[in-house]
């Protein structure tokens, strides 16, 4: 309704207010003093939020207690269910991005569009389309019973892999996509006048492409499996599935056991950052904004076993991403015709704002810590402070949100701050996409375009307004979009420091669903749907909007 | 124009916060089904309102440890007047705290199964832990643990961590089978299909058909009878006991309505309160009503025997008793 209006008005506030942060910065000459200050403040928060809070942890730990059978229980399962996960999702990825890639068919285009959506749809709307098609009374258990079958049980290790599989296997699908892009078509059609089989073409031309893009696919997927704690806490639980995450949250909020919660914090910030560090040696880039070029033609690819086997990879990915999202719009439908719960406007509005609230602060630190990394650029400096910049990428938002409930226990109630706290954790976590969307068009305005002002003489306010707000707009409209839709679909630090009584959209829609009112949070999943979507859109389109005018 | 993403966070910020009354507030933490439109909360606030010329605020706080953390949390910022929602395995340890206040009210004779002279606790309803299932679906419900163990019946549990049932099971096993629980629960552990963390997911997966049993209360199957009009639940009798579960309220030390919260604990046990818990709570009053008890209570099934720890006894056996649960089903 006014949604239309609101994020095209927002996207203008956060981009004049550094203008005067960002542009001495691009002179290339001299290091502007407000980029300094502006970066600095950037930079200052950053480390307090990921360091400061490691510290609170650290110091409220109690190591001393060790690892009991139950830290054991929570820890192989976060590392067993991440394995399997990131096995799983880059082992079935291979057949479906290999017909993906040498396939042409109709609908071709939306389905590699498809594959980018699990990477905003909030993690609750999934889970409830998972449950209702793999759950005990979902279509496939019921399709089971209906020839004797056994029924099946979402709720465990099966579950839990089963949902990181559904978001992830679409991600590295895209990454192999890549992979098979950027094999030169010549060398297929060199393969083919030489009469390989599909075999030996597979051996010499795929197979080292998929040893050099596969591995990093996997750790990706091992880190993103580790720090998802909405799907841990829907379909895991109990002794047998519980995550770290999942006892940080029941220390916390059921024992009001600082010590025991600080020290599996910082056991997680152990794993993660272990997981990190080996992401960043073997990570492919992930290529969200890259193209993807037409199928090749593959003259190999011909044999009718081929076909059917390439068809089947295509109608699974169609059947395993599209039955859950129909089973959410089939039941949404009808929670929406019966009503939405009264409480859903306001929790929409609280959504609404912590999402807006953290997408601003993301594009604020992001601008200030990118004009500072970009002057230390233009210097041969600033690697450092970008790689600072991504740190929360290491540090789990529940990580994060455990130390500052910590650290604000003592002078405030942590529950009462629930929404601002919230948005300035999702707020931190977005900076690493908001940097990356940034920095290479900052760093064009100051190369070629930074030399034609100079040589102009344009300075100040107006060289912002005319040589950087035009490369600025876009990646800006971009990331505002990326962070406020994160935000929006969120449950992680909001279900730490929430009370009952102060609900979000996800975390009413939670609610609803432990309740088993699986219709009305069905309903609200499709509200939050078309807001996180309408965000992410509004944004995108407002920053490309201008900018092409 | 900044001023906007900053205005729309600041109105989402507030609307929690409220107007202003004249009238004092009485805030009651309590847990979420008691405060739903079809818990006792709404017609309880109606009746005290009527006498108090006060505002009655219920707050749902979570159950059982998870409405006693948040309290520690708070500590003496809670705006908290009233908890109601622990039972006597939770009292030794939340008396410990030093948040709360003695009551100091005389509670008369009571309709509970064991004597009441808690100086800082009331109870408001009782009932016994039972396994519910559905006579279509187990024509032929197991009479014991052992049995339960020997089925091939799929169950749904509570986390005790988090959920008063689920912390009364965990008492129950102990209570009825002392060293021999570990192997008790490793026996159950086949049984269950999932640990739910609270009343509402537990049942949930059982109405849904998800599970064969749930735990609940020997008193759940009037639900269906009163509210629904439906007679296939029932509740299995085990031949051990039945542990039994008394829930209580107390008023906190840091209250600035403490002549309210004492006048609201009193009016707890007055008819009032208790005609509105067994339609509502499904449970039996603490003090039964003048009018009795609802017509449907009396099909519903009466263990042989009940099982219940002392306050004291029940906090010290937890600790250990968790690690068992957690040992035996960890695997």
């Amino acid at each position: 309704m006014n949604l239309n209006g609101k994020p095209v008005a927002v996207s203008e506030g956060p981009a004049s207010a550094p203008a005067p942060t960002a542009a001495p910065a691009h002179s290339g000459r001299r290091l502007g003093r407000a980029a300094l200050f502006g970066g600095g403040a950037a930079l200052a928060l950053v480390a307090v939020l990921t360091l400061g809070t490691l510290g609170a942890l650290a110091l409220r730990a109690e190591p001393g207690r060790g690892l009991g059978p139950a830290e054991w229980a929570a820890l192989r399962f976060t590392v067993l269910q991440a394995v399997l996960s990131a096995g799983a999702s880059a082992l079935l990825a291979v057949p479906v991005a290999r017909a993906l890639a040498r396939r042409r068919f109709a609908g071709r285009g939306a389905l590699v569009a498809l594959t980018g959506a699990p990477f905003l749809l909030p993690a609750l709307v999934a889970v409830l389309g998972l449950v209702a098609v793999w759950g005990r009374g979902g279509w496939v258990s019921d399709g089971l019973a209906a020839f004797g079958g056994p029924r099946l049980d979402i709720y465990g290790l099966g579950g839990v892999v089963l949902a990181h599989v559904f978001f992830n296997l679409p991600l590295v699908t895209r990454l192999l996509l890549l992979g098979w892009s950027a094999i030169p078509t010549e060398q297929f059609r060199l393969a083919a006048q030489l009469g390989m089989a599909p075999r030996d073409v597979f051996r010499t031309l795929e197979a080292p492409m998929l040893r050099s893009v596969l591995p990093g696919a996997a750790v990706l997927v091992f880190l993103l499996a580790m720090t998802s704690f909405a799907v841990a806490l829907t379909l895991g639980g109990g002794p047998r599935a519980t995550t770290v995450e999942l006892a940080i949250y029941q220390a916390l909020r059921f024992d009001f056991d600082l010590g025991r919660a600080a020290w599996l914090g910082l056991i997680q910030f152990g794993l993660c950052g272990a997981a990190a560090l080996l992401a960043v040696r073997v990570a492919a880039d992930t290529g969200f904004a890259a193209g993807f070029g037409a199928p090749v033609r593959r003259l190999d690819a011909g044999g009718r076993g081929l076909r059917a086997l390439d068809a089947a990879a295509i109608a699974a990915l169609v059947l395993f991403l599209g039955l859950p999202l129909l089973a959410v719009a089939l039941r949404g439908a009808s929670g929406l015709a019966q009503g939405l719960p009264p409480q859903t406007l306001v929790a929409a509005l609280r959504s609404l704002g912590v999402a807006l609230a953290s997408a601003a602060l993301a594009l604020t630190l992001g601008l200030g810590l990118a004009a500072l990394v970009d002057g230390l650029k233009a210097r041969g400096a600033g690697r450092g402070i970008e790689g600072l910049g991504l740190m929360p990428l290491a540090a789990s938002p529940f990580v994060i949100g455990t130390g500052l409930f910590i650290l604000l226990n003592p002078v405030a109630n942590p529950f009462a701050l629930a929404l601002p706290v919230t948005a300035l954790v999702n707020g931190a976590m977005a900076l690493p996409f908001v940097l990356r969307a940034l920095l290479p068009a900052l760093g064009l305005a100051r190369g070629a375009d930074g030399r034609l002002a100079d040589s102009l003489g344009i300075e100040g306010w107006a060289r912002f307004r005319l040589v950087t707000w035009g490369r600025l707009r876009a990646p800006m409209g971009f990331a505002a979009g990326l962070a406020a839709a994160l935000s929006m679909g969120d449950l992680g630090v909001i279900a730490l420091f929430a009370p009952p009584e102060m609900a979000t959209l996800p975390l009413l829609m939670q609610r609803l669903m432990a309740a088993y009112r699986i219709d009305a949070a069905a309903g609200v999943g499709l509200v939050l749907v078309a807001l996180t979507f309408g965000l992410f859109w509004a944004f995108d389109r407002a920053g490309r909007g201008r900018a092409r005018a | 124009m900044k001023t906007i993403p900053t205005l729309a966070a600041l109105a989402a910020f507030a609307l929690p916060a409220g107007a202003q009354t004249p009238r004092p507030e009485l805030v009651i933490y309590t847990y979420e089904s008691f405060t739903a439109e079809w818990g006792p909360g709404p017609a309880i606030a109606e009746a005290f309102e009527m006498t108090c010329g006060c505002e009655v605020r219920f707050v749902g706080a979570g159950d059982g440890a998870a409405l006693l953390a948040r309290l520690r949390l708070e500590g003496a910022r809670t705006d908290a007047d009233v908890v109601l929602g622990l039972d006597t395995n939770l009292t030794a340890e939340a008396a410990d705290t030093g948040l709360f206040a003695p009551h100091g009210i005389e509670p008369g004779a009571l309709d509970l199964p064991i004597a009441w002279d808690d100086p800082i606790f009331l109870p408001y309803d009782w009932g016994y832990f039972a396994f519910v299932y559905d006579v279509a679906e187990v024509p032929e419900p197991p009479a014991s643990f052992e049995a339960l163990i020997d089925s091939s019946l799929n169950i749904v549990i509570h986390d005790p961590r988090s959920s008063t049932p689920g912390l009364g099971l965990l008492m129950w096993v102990k209570d009825a089978y002392g060293d021999r629980a570990p192997e008790i629960w490793e026996g159950l552990a086949e049984r269950i299909v999932t640990v739910a963390p609270g009343w509402s997911e537990a049942y949930g997966l059982f109405l849904a058909g998800e599970v064969d049993m749930a735990l609940a209360y020997t008193t759940s199957p009037a639900y269906h009878l009163i509210a629904e009009g439906d007679d296939t639940k029932r509740a299995a009798i085990f031949e051990e006991g039945h542990y039994i579960q008394i829930e209580v309220a107390a008023m906190l030390e840091t209250s600035d309505q403490p002549e309210l919260a004492r006048d609201f604990l009193r009016f707890m046990l007055t008819d009032g309160f208790q005609a509105v818990i067994p339609t509502t709570n499904w449970m039996y009053p603490a003090r039964t009503p003048a009018e009795g008890l609802p017509e449907g209570f009396e099909t519903l099934a009466v263990p042989g025997k009940a099982l219940l720890m002392e306050p004291e006894a029940a906090r010290e056996a937890r600790d250990a008793a968790l690690a068992e649960w957690l040992a035996a089903l960890s695997r």
